[in-house]
């Protein structure tokens, strides 16, 4: 398979473009729901018009209603996701979570609602302020038919408004998720907004009830599903890192073909035109590698866990490099709230932070690989 | 099965069939490739089959046509056969300047006459090139080229000096960029002329490296007569054809850094990073870097087979590819301390490492510097103004 867009996804890339950057830009979306301090973070209409637009049911099976395709088209919307910085949940809903799901009884208990654009759902897996999936402590003992989940989650992206969240405990069996819904009894949840003005939650479960059919594949069986949800998660970040880092590049770009100082377009001058050559050079070698990894997902090679890591870190580096370059060429009106600039930053940091950073992940990779 | 799934199983039973054991173990060091050439000096008769096997079946440039000596492959099979090459870490049959550089010129520019001349015998290996771009006053402003070419009516006669020229004094024959005429803008008096080495006139003097090697000559044009059929391209019109072939010796040394290397840097180093955190971190990240590289390198090429690259990416892959190489080496360097300092005993093969980390700091410089390459990115792909 070539290392390039098929004209099929081409033709998907020009549809997501063009609608998300209409539906989806700053000014609609992001602005609107920051500056009305609304609760969710994001807008539902939108969240529905993706689903009229097909995009929700990307990577769920046609026999169970979806379209069928895979992580590089899942991209491609992430990408526009990224461009426009436009908050939605289909991330984490569309593609983490649908990723778990695969293969499970869950499926049809969930995904006909991700289809329509009703249903949110979250992930709750970070319990310190660090990404460290490996060593959840949560707790679900046996309890009835079911189990009793005690324990504390955070940075549960959509956590406030989900309804419902896939959770990560340890059982006696091992790790294990469960969907729990929203309104559980004994589980509390605290919304707070992130630098981006996204909504993360705090989750807190005292001996919160479930039945036995809340879990996502085996009891015991939770490495299989969380890492279906954290490979899909972070190759779809990264893809959304590409989208961040390109636009704030290009934004960048453009102002230093305006910007005048000394009397000259300051992108006439050496030291900064070196600069953006050097940016650009580091955001094609993320989205080379960020593509690599979906295709390797969706061929289901053995050795993309890897390619994702080397994905999710290269595309956090690329594109935090593409805003911190971007805001220092923009000068002065680049600490403005009114320029958009300084928003890529701050978008940039969560999605760096969500499913694990740079360091982690090259980490990651060094264990793989033996080191 | 499909045709390509057709194509892969036959490759790899053929590659298993014909590819010797010795070829498949990786090289130890440059004096392991095999250049070819007039005289050529092979270093084992599994290194000789191979060459001759391959040539046989036009896959020393696989993706040629096969009326010039090529295998007549798509971008779609030449990639599988690379990638069965690599399954079995067979090693490149012939490494050439005729490959990776003249014959994509010859290809595009080129008379008739010309490739049935000069392309099968780069395709066989029987001709070693080397690359006069380079002079005194003419580096990265390349063209400012002085090397005179006079037209003696029945003959062109060469005067001047070139520098850095690779490997001069081993190639039989050299593509050179010379001045047709003194007297126009210099982008526009450039000629792109081809001659034998061991023309009367032609004398080379490596020049010692701060590896201790001699890779490089300087390469003198006294009086050179050079037949009238032999300049690429229309006469004037000679900086074209350097352009293009620069793109080709950039792919070549961007992907430099990759050939024939483990995936993992860290891998590889891994009893010097047990107990160096830092270190171990800095190869960490290199990992990344290293391996994202290499995704680029496959997504560039299936890009250029596909005719979707921009023009200008090559200047970004060799830029990348180089500096990821000169950052590998120092990493190789740190992890090896005090044991990669040796420079001649046999412990160290002679000081490998330490010449090999040398060496890596060309790879910036030569085919157009870091700096070059970074202004072509600006100028042509970002189109910054006045760059």
């Amino acid at each position: 398979m070539p290392l390039y867009l098929n004209d099929d996804q081409a033709m998907l890339r020009d549809t997501a473009r063009g609608f998300i950057a209409g539906e989806g830009a700053i000014s609609k979306q992001l602005r609107h729901w920051r500056d009305t301090q609304c609760a969710d973070g994001f807008g539902h209409a939108l969240w529905q018009q993706f689903a009229e637009m097909g995009f929700n049911g990307i990577l769920i099976d046609e026999a169970d209603g979806g379209l069928g395709l895979g992580h590089v088209e899942a991209g491609i919307v992430l990408e526009e996701i990224g461009r426009n910085l436009t908050p939605s949940p289909f991330l984490v809903s569309a593609v983490a979570f649908v990723a778990a799901l695969k293969g499970t009884a869950q499926r049809a208990r969930w995904y006909p609602g991700i289809i329509s654009g009703e249903t949110v759902a979250a992930l709750a897996i970070d319990e310190g302020p660090k990404h460290r999936p490996e060593g959840v402590a949560m707790r679900a003992e046996r309890s009835g038919n079911g189990f009793s989940l005690s324990g504390r989650k955070q940075f549960v992206v959509q956590g406030a408004s989900a309804d419902v969240t896939l959770v990560a405990a340890n059982t006696d069996e091992g790790l294990t998720l469960f969907a729990v819904e929203r309104g559980a009894k004994g589980l509390a949840v605290e919304g707070v907004r992130l630098a981006d003005s996204s909504i993360g939650a705090r989750m807190t479960f005292e001996s919160v009830e479930v039945d036995a059919d809340a879990v996502v594949g085996e009891v015991g069986g939770g490495e299989a599903v969380l890492s279906r949800a954290l490979n899909a998660g972070r190759a779809g970040a990264a893809a959304e890192l590409v989208g961040v880092g390109v636009a704030a590049m290009d934004m960048t770009v453009d102002y230093l073909k305006q910007r005048k100082q000394f009397g000259r377009l300051i992108g006439e001058f050496q030291a900064l035109q070196f600069r953006a050559a050097h940016l650009y050079s580091e955001l094609e070698i993320a989205r080379a590698a960020t593509l690599k990894a979906q295709q390797l997902l969706d061929e289901g090679s053995p050795e993309a866990e890897g390619m994702v890591s080397v994905a999710k870190a290269k595309a956090g580096r690329a594109a935090q490099l593409a805003c911190q370059e971007g805001v220092q060429m923009h000068g002065g009106i680049g600490m403005t709230d009114e320029y958009d600039i300084g928003l890529y930053m701050k978008r940039d940091r969560v999605l760096n932070e969500l499913f694990g950073d740079p360091a982690y992940h090259a980490d990651k990779l060094a264990r793989m690989k033996g080191y | 099965m499909s045709d390509l799934d057709q194509f892969r199983e036959d490759v790899r039973a053929w590659l298993e069939a014909n590819c010797p054991p010795e070829m498949r173990q990786p090289m130890r060091d440059e004096s392991d490739a095999c250049w070819g050439g007039r005289n050529p000096a092979f270093k084992s008769d599994a290194q000789k089959s191979w060459l001759e096997t391959m040539a046989g079946r036009g896959w020393t440039v696989p993706d040629w046509p096969k009326d010039y000596g090529g295998g007549g492959l798509t971008p779609a099979e030449t990639k599988i056969l690379k990638q069965e090459m690599a399954r079995i870490g067979a090693r490149n049959p012939l490494m050439s300047f005729g490959i990776s550089m003249l014959g994509p010129a010859l290809l595009k520019y080129g008379s008739e006459e010309q490739k049935q001349r000069f392309l099968p015998e780069i395709a066989r290996g029987e001709i070693r090139w080397c690359q006069g771009y380079s002079e005194p006053n003419a580096g990265s402003d390349l063209a400012s080229l002085q090397t005179k070419c006079e037209d003696k009516g029945d003959h062109w006669l060469v005067n001047g000096q070139k520098v850095w020229t690779s490997y001069a004094d081993k190639a039989d024959w050299i593509f050179c960029l010379v001045r047709t005429d003194p007297t126009a803008p210099k982008h526009q008096g450039i000629s792109f002329l081809l001659f034998d080495m061991a023309s009367p006139g032609v004398s080379t003097r490596p020049i010692l490296l701060i590896s201790g090697n001699s890779p490089f000559c300087e390469t003198f044009f006294d009086d050179v007569k050079v037949p009238k059929d032999q300049v690429v391209g229309a006469v004037n019109k000679g900086w074209d054809v350097a352009k293009y072939l620069l793109g080709h010796e950039r792919e070549m040394i961007s992907g430099m850094g990759l050939g024939g290397q483990a995936e993992s840097l860290g891998a590889a180093l891994s009893e010097a990073l047990a107990d160096d955190n830092v270190l171990r971190a800095d190869v960490a990240r290199f990992d990344v870097d290293a391996m994202a590289f290499r995704a680029m390198s496959e997504r560039f090429i299936d890009e250029l087979k596909a005719g979707q690259a921009h023009p200008a990416l090559p200047s970004m892959m060799k830029y990348a590819g180089t500096e990821l190489n000169k950052a590998r080496h120092e990493l190789v360097m740190a992890a090896g301390g005090s044991n990669a300092l040796e420079w001649e005993s046999d412990r160290s093969n002679k000081g490998k490492a330490a010449r090999e980390w040398l060496r890596t700091k060309a790879n910036s410089i030569e085919g157009g510097t870091s700096e070059v390459q970074l202004g072509i990115i600006a100028k042509r792909i970002l189109e910054l103004p006045g760059a």
